[in-house]
């Protein structure tokens, strides 16, 4: 662990509550910015104390008002919170639309919430990277709870696993085939399914039949993911909802399952990181090398086949590696 | 920490805001998508917020930009107050447009308070793009 003093200027900024030099290292990170790398690594070490709560689900199941609500429950138990909202980018222009802001309530003075809404940039892996390396920002940064909704939809979705400590999925009902969907994906993710706008008629139908999908099992953990009723117009349910985290979290500790996931989830991301970056040097090596360049133009007219040409290449990286 | 955003590949974040009492948010709606489709990411703030709240946004969501719609001729108050604001926390830098029913005695002495520059009715989309666009990043 690395003493307060070892801190760059603005890591240390970081700590001390200073928000605009969060909120502008937020951006490095999204930008893919070298700045904000030496202030990432010393961070990390003041990282994972918070839960990180994900919420996710369909379009327009109601996750920003829950997010909202679960706001203004959490500051009533006097906790900080962190919230991070994605919402997609454009394929064709990348621009976006982030709307997650609006259905947020708080007073302007209230230093005990930050929010903060993320493009997903077209990369379905960079977005779970950033959000990573985001909501370990606002950890060091010393908010109590993490709370990051995703976009809705794709890959992103099943990927919030590799960073929420607890996954909400949220249905609402009549989806219908939605909810035999998410057997397949979003099912296996949930730690507590969230069925929202329970004051519409087939609600109960609606958690009856995830209750099913539950029962069927099928799922790593032995943990039982609980179906909680919430209807935001009349904050219904919040208080069940934040409850049946907190019990997810004791869950982790006891079972020893977070330290399992943790060890997991770190050693993809070391892999990972190594694995961009071996990627980077060859494409490099690839390029300013001219013999390695013929290896190309000898697999484009097919006199090697790609695989030799692959091995040849790492076997280069090896021999540059041991000079 | 130095102002990071310098490259011209990160895309420029924008905020849209609707200071005030007025419900009539279509306009804002209209830009956003517009500057959407431009390649900006737009924080939509939505309907009815304070000076306070659209200055803790831009803060929060570290925006190169700040774009204000009001309808309600509340103008003369809330504009000011807003740079205000801004200048008080450092980020006077911002720059901040708008849009409304804006007599022009107003736009003018707006302009000299430090708004970028005031769209009325009748704009087109392409201005408010072009002009965004170089407020955000004169340089490029």
């Amino acid at each position: 662990m690395k003493g307060p003093a070892r801190l760059p200027a603005a890591a240390r900024a970081i700590v001390d509550g200073d928000r605009r030099v969060l909120a502008q290292t937020i951006s490095a990170v999204e930008n893919g910015d070298p700045s904000a790398d030496p202030i990432v690594r010393a961070l990390y070490a003041r990282s994972g104390r918070a839960p990180v709560v994900g919420l996710t689900g369909p379009l327009g199941v109601g996750k920003s008002s829950i997010v909202n609500a679960l706001v203004g429950r959490l500051r009533s138990l006097g906790q900080t919170v962190g919230v991070i909202g994605v919402d997609p980018s454009s394929p064709f222009t990348g621009g976006s639309v982030l709307g997650d802001r609006i259905r947020l309530e708080r007073r302007a003075d209230d230093t005990g919430v930050f929010f903060r809404s993320m493009a997903s940039r077209g990369a379905a892996g960079g977005v779970a990277e950033t959000t990573r390396q985001v909501s370990r920002l606002l950890d060091a940064a010393g908010f109590d709870v993490i709370l990051v909704e995703t976009v809705g939809s794709g890959q992103v979705d099943v990927a919030i696993r590799d960073i929420a400590s607890t996954s909400i999925v949220v249905v609402v009902p009549h989806l219908g085939d939605e909810v035999q969907t998410l057997k397949a994906g979003l099912f296996e993710i949930a730690d507590i399914f969230c069925v929202n706008k329970v004051d519409l008629p087939g609600a109960e139908l609606a958690k009856r039949d995830l209750a099913e999908l539950v029962m069927l099992g099928g799922r790593a953990s032995s943990w039982t993911p609980p179906i909680v009723g919430t209807s935001t117009v009349d904050a219904k349910g919040i208080d069940e909802l934040w409850n049946a985290v907190v019990a997810h979290e004791k869950f982790l500790d006891v079972s020893g399952e977070r330290t399992r996931g943790e060890r997991a989830r770190l050693s993809s991301e070391v892999v990972g990181l190594a694995r961009d970056r071996i990627g980077r040097e060859l494409m490099q090596r690839l390029e300013q090398d001219p013999s390695l360049r013929r290896l190309l133009e000898d697999v484009l007219a097919r006199r090697i086949d790609p695989r030799t040409a692959a091995d040849r290449l790492a076997s280069t990286s090896q021999r540059a590696r041991r000079r | 920490m130095a102002k990071a955003r310098t490259s011209k590949s990160s895309p420029i974040r924008v905020l849209i805001a609707k200071p005030g009492l007025d419900g009539h948010d279509r306009g804002a709606k209209v830009v956003a998508r517009a500057l959407r489709d431009a390649g900006m990411e737009v924080i939509y703030a939505g309907l009815r917020q304070t000076p306070e709240e659209i200055v803790r946004a831009a803060l929060e969501e570290d925006v190169d930009i700040i774009g204000l719609s009001i309808l309600s001729g509340a103008h003369m108050a809330l504009f000011p107050r807003i740079l205000a604001l801004l200048k008080e926390h450092k980020a006077g830098t911002i720059p901040v447009f708008a849009g409304g029913i804006i007599p022009d005695e107003d736009a003018r002495r707006l302009r000299k308070a430090g708004i970028r520059a005031i769209f009325g009715p009748g704009t087109s989309l392409e201005e408010i793009v072009t002009t965004a666009r170089s407020l955000a990043r004169p340089t490029a």
